[in-house]
């Protein structure tokens, strides 16, 4: 399903993605791990168009997306969390939802115009299933609340509610369950593997919690200095000497 | 008392006004892009539609002409600098803007130049003539009310919803598959047009219009009325029009020399900016919250 080609990006003299390629399969869940500074944001912001490559491919569905603008990626059908979250912080927790879904009908200022009736219908029917959204995630109290008036753990609980509200065929979470409490991380990890066995959706994950990506991912690739040092099964990965030395510094 | 017929021109400008600051409301209030050639498409308009009108041309069709005219000129603005952010799109429409007044200036064939356009026929519908200022005020009443209601349905459609996020952050926008620069420039489409139908008004309500009506400083007047009214609030946009203008026409009437009394106005409206950035940085009526409106089959399923 996605493709890295031999992907490169400096920024000045850094070298911050060196020559990666990996291939993720559809509905598969992979790791992307490595020490701070490894490259896996920039690896991110490579594959959503919000960086260009300076070498390499990076192919979506068989198709070139490299040069594409991010919103021309996203609605390919990648989305995205941030690591720091990007939410719409005087906007409600139902307003940033209702702003996932792609193509509304009434993001058309004529269609809002003439045929209201149709716009209403379109955005109860996203309400709706904004609503079950949010109380999987446990924030269905919060709908009507300010963003920026959440905690940093709700507000990620919001942007990774947004990024499901968009449907996309591939998800990039980034950290997805820093500053969360572990029981309700635990939550939001069965929830994403019902994604994936319930829908097909496809992840990559980036994530610092070792038992996380172990447990969740069935595949691991690991980034030191922009390099793809080790690929493999959560196991091969944890025995592998590289790995260890990027990690522990031995 | 004030005479009535200070009372109705009053009004009549107000109505100007609030019209201007509607369309400025859709691009800065709710996409919050900076433009300062709101004073320029003023213009645009009032010139389209005096130079239609005085070449013998309906006031049905002038209006309407004022309207695209304005709307493609902000469209032809927004082309090479809806890409810039913040304060470098306010510099590039200001330069786009002068440029569009140095025109007025300096075309004597078309626009006579500093002499400016007499003699614009009054607005006609139907072989109705609205030659009184009473008659003329319940035109642009009806025509404020008519862009208001538009206003209201945009902003509170998904489409503005966009432009709100865009506000709040346009890369978060990008990565939801939403093409931030077309609704940018639809905001400023649509909001440039609005104030093209404002120049029309304008030029038919006063008959004579020149370059001097279309300053920079009335940029920064519209400027102050929806940052007092509340960004991305219309009703707050009317209200903060009725204030400013209710204020500044007043002081005319005070006796004061012209040149004392556009000092005083200009100290006025600094001090009120000033004040309501400390103790209101929201404005009159502040943007209204939305609140979910499906409550269907949520609440049973919360309470188990």
């Amino acid at each position: 399903m996605l493709k890295i080609d031999n992907l490169t990006k400096n920024f000045g003299g850094l070298r911050a993605v060196d020559h990666c390629s990996f291939e993720v399969p559809r509905g598969a869940i992979y790791g992307l791990i490595g020490p701070n500074g490894a490259g896996k944001t920039t690896m991110f912001n490579l594959i959503t168009g919000l960086l260009k490559p300076d070498e390499g491919h990076v192919f979506f569905n068989g198709d070139p997306i490299t040069g594409l603008s991010p919103y021309q990626i996203a609605q390919r059908g990648i989305g995205r969390t941030f690591q720091i979250v990007r939410l719409f912080s005087n906007m409600t927790v139902m307003e940033n939802m209702l702003l996932g879904p792609r193509n509304q009908y009434g993001e058309n200022p004529l269609f809002a115009l003439l045929n209201p009736s149709r716009v209403t219908m379109q955005q109860i029917k996203n309400e709706k299933k904004a609503l079950k959204l949010l109380e999987v995630l446990g924030i269905s109290h919060l709908r009507d609340a300010y963003v920026k008036e959440l905690s940093y753990a709700e507000q990620k609980l919001v942007e990774l509610g947004r990024v499901l509200m968009m449907d996309p065929q591939l998800i990039l979470l980034d950290e997805p369950t820093a500053g969360i409490n572990p029981t309700f991380a635990n939550k939001i990890l069965n929830y994403i593997r019902e994604l994936r066995d319930k829908e097909g959706k496809t992840f990559i994950i980036v994530e610092h919690n070792m038992r996380v990506v172990m447990n969740l991912c069935e595949r691991i690739i690991v980034l030191n200095y922009g390099r793809k040092i080790a690929e493999g099964t959560p196991e091969q990965i944890a025995n592998d000497p590289r790995v260890i030395e990027a990690y522990l510094g031995v | 008392m004030l005479p009535t017929g200070v009372i109705i021109h009053v009004l009549i400008v107000i109505c100007i006004y609030a019209i201007l600051a509607i369309g400025l409301n859709i691009i800065m209030g709710c996409a919050a892009l900076f433009t300062i050639a709101n004073a320029a498409l003023f213009g645009v308009g009032a010139y389209t539609s005096a130079l239609l009108a005085l070449a013998g041309f309906p006031f049905w069709l002038d209006i309407l002409a004022a309207t695209f005219m304005a709307g493609l000129i902000s469209f032809l603005i927004g082309l090479p600098t809806l890409n810039l952010v913040g304060d470098y799109l306010a510099v590039a429409t200001m330069g786009l803007g002068e440029i569009l007044v140095a025109i007025s200036r300096n075309w004597d064939s078309v626009t006579r130049g500093p002499m400016g356009l007499p003699g614009i026929p009054p607005a006609s519908l139907f072989g109705f003539t609205f030659d009184s200022p009473p008659k003329f005020l319940g035109l642009s009443a009806a025509l404020l009310l008519v862009i208001y209601l538009v206003a209201e349905r945009l902003i509170y459609s998904p489409f503005g919803r966009v432009l709100k996020g865009i506000r709040e952050d346009e890369i978060a926008v990008q990565a939801l598959g939403k093409n931030a620069f077309w609704f940018k420039m639809w905001a400023f489409v649509v909001g440039g047009a609005f104030m093209g139908t404002a120049g029309s008004l304008y030029a038919h309500y006063l008959g004579f219009i020149d370059p001097s009506s279309f300053t920079l400083w009335i940029a920064f007047f519209i400027w102050s009325i929806i940052i007092l009214g509340g960004l991305g609030n219309n009703l707050g946009a009317i209200a903060a029009s009725f204030v400013f203008v209710a204020m500044r026409e007043s002081l005319r009437f005070l006796g004061l020399p012209a040149n004392v009394t556009a000092a005083i106005q200009q100290i006025f409206f600094g001090i009120i900016l000033i004040v309501m950035m400390i103790f209101a940085p929201r404005g009159l009526i502040p943007e209204r919250k939305y609140i979910t409106r499906y409550k269907g089959d949520a609440e049973d399923r919360q309470s188990d």
